[in-house]
């Protein structure tokens, strides 16, 4: 469970987040919307360590990470797994060297030992024959699977995606939506995803965390966010056409 | 004021860079890779240009001399001068600035605007220790490739002096050996290792801190090539100034 008190983090003059408490629960798929520049990636890098923040806590099952000592927080890494929003794959690599670059950094495992755990996360995110390839001859769907098998390698006990499916055309973007929520559940991880994409919404949002103009605006899951009357929500929610006739239905539906 | 920030960036990036050590296993493979990336792959460049150079520093100097009282080794003298001193480290220097410099910026800065960096931070790596360590050890390297420079440079004298008929060979072979001091060799390869200094790590610097997207990166590899080759002049100058007067 990861624990975020009265999070504010500035650039110089720019407040991007003004004070954001929340929490993510231990194999529920979290989910942090937004629109474009609401500080969701920032928000992320926060809870990450690799942006500082002026106030607030940030909690892994109790504890503080900034309090950690640096060793500490090296043994804390080794349980985050990462999946960046353009994937970030080592372009020096070939598909397999990304995967196992965890192992070979945290490890003592020999070659063969991090090939075996490759292949098996890679078989785990359905990509097969690729191992050699470098990531600039694979696909952007391919290159998201490598990304999630590269931050599940060594098996993390958190697991935060930025959106995680920007990029990719609608079918591939469920298919890699569930396999998240399918690895968290089977590995009962804290995941935590940024998303401005609604299809995600409803497919794994088991919790949702509304950010607008650096603060919480709403919380809730794919369940409740239908029927809010919270106007900000439902702004952003029901921006396309095709999603207010959804609602209308979902409604009509459920009466 | 932005200058005086840029340049405590460039200097604590410099401490940051001894830190954190990146597992040896790891960390030598990226050295041979940085060797052959950068020590290696410039060899040719440098070969070529040096050869050709030092054939025109000769006709040069051979067809400036025109007082029959001066003797012709003297065109063998001045070439080696100019080649050991100036030519090899600094030239030489300057245009690895374009050549080594940009791919540097460019690499690093690729891996900066794809979030490649943030995703070994993430992991807990020194990303500065990672990246630019292993281009600064491979560069201690770089006298070599400007000892083939040297070399090279004064054989591209001997076979333009030859080729050309403006002295014979014995005059140019007696000319390179004449007046030989030892220090000017020194003084040479101090500069050298100086220059490879910055030559890893300047480029470094306006990769690893840049913002942006790809234009970013082009626009970085430029601004890059401008700061080292200054760097370098200035650099060129004080130790000039400070060894040889
Ligand atoms: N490193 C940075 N330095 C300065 N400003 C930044 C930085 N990163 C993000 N910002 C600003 O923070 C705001 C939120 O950005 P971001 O978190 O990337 O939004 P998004 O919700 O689309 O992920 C933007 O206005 C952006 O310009
Ligand atoms: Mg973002």
């Amino acid at each position: 469970m990861i624990e975020v008190t009265n999070l504010e983090k500035s650039f110089g003059d720019a407040h991007i987040l003004k004070g954001i408490s929340t929490t993510f629960e231990k194999g529920k798929t979290n989910l942090v919307i937004g629109q474009s520049g609401s500080g969701k990636t920032v928000f992320l890098k926060c809870l990450l360590g690799l942006f500082d923040y002026e106030k607030g806590k940030i909690a892994y099952e109790g504890q503080v990470f900034a309090e950690l000592s640096e060793a500490e927080k090296r043994n804390m890494r080794a349980k985050i797994g990462m999946v960046f929003q353009g994937s970030a794959l080592f372009d020096s690599m070939t598909i397999e060297e990304n995967v196992m670059f965890p192992l070979q950094m945290f490890t003592k495992q020999s070659k063969s030992e991090m090939q075996d755990r490759a292949n098996f996360v890679l078989n785990r995110v359905k990509l097969k024959d690729a191992n050699k390839k470098m990531p600039s001859e694979a696909s952007g769907g391919m290159q998201k699977r490598v990304a999630i098998a590269r931050a599940i390698v060594n098996n993390p006990k958190y697991l935060f995606c930025d959106e995680p499916n920007s990029g990719l055309d609608p079918k591939t973007a469920i298919v890699i939506d569930n396999l998240i929520k399918e690895i968290t559940e089977e590995y009962n991880i804290t995941t935590v995803i940024n998303t401005h994409d609604m299809n995600s919404v409803m497919e794994i949002g088991d919790k949702i965390v509304f950010l607008k103009d650096g603060l919480k605006a709403w919380e809730g899951s794919k369940d409740t966010i239908f029927r809010t009357d919270n106007e900000v929500v439902t702004d952003f929610v029901y921006s396309s056409n095709l999603f207010k006739k959804v609602r209308r239905m979902y409604i009509e539906d459920n009466s | 004021m932005q200058y005086l920030h840029n340049i405590g960036t460039y200097f604590l990036m410099i401490v940051e860079m001894f830190r954190k050590p990146t597992k040896w296993s790891v960390m030598k493979q990226l050295i041979l890779k940085d060797i052959d990336d950068l020590v290696i792959g410039s060899i040719g460049i440098v070969a070529f240009i040096s050869f050709f150079v030092g054939g025109v520093v000769t006709i040069q100097t051979a067809l400036n001399i025109d007082n029959p009282l001066i003797p012709r080794s003297l065109v063998g003298f001045a070439t080696r001068q100019s080649v050991i001193l100036e030519f090899a480290p600094t030239f030489i220097s300057i245009i690895m600035a374009g050549k080594v410099g940009s791919f540097i910026t460019s690499s690093i800065g690729t891996m900066r605007v794809t979030e490649q960096i943030d995703a070994l931070e993430v992991m807990g790596i020194n990303a500065l220790n990672y990246l630019v360590f292993p281009k600064f050890i491979a560069l201690t390297l770089y006298p070599f490739v400007i000892s083939i420079a040297m070399f090279l440079g004064i054989m591209g004298g001997l076979a333009a002096c030859v080729f050309g008929n403006y002295a014979s060979m014995d005059d140019y072979i007696t000319g390179i050996q004449q007046d030989f001091e030892p220090f000017h060799m020194a003084y040479a390869f101090i500069k050298t290792l100086l220059f490879a200094f910055v030559l890893a790590t300047v480029p470094s610097y306006h990769g690893f801190y840049m913002k942006g997207g790809a234009l970013e990166v082009g626009e970085a590899s430029t601004t890059s090539f401008v700061w080292t080759s200054v760097v370098i002049i200035l650099l060129n100058y004080i130790l000039t100034q400070m060894l040889l007067s």
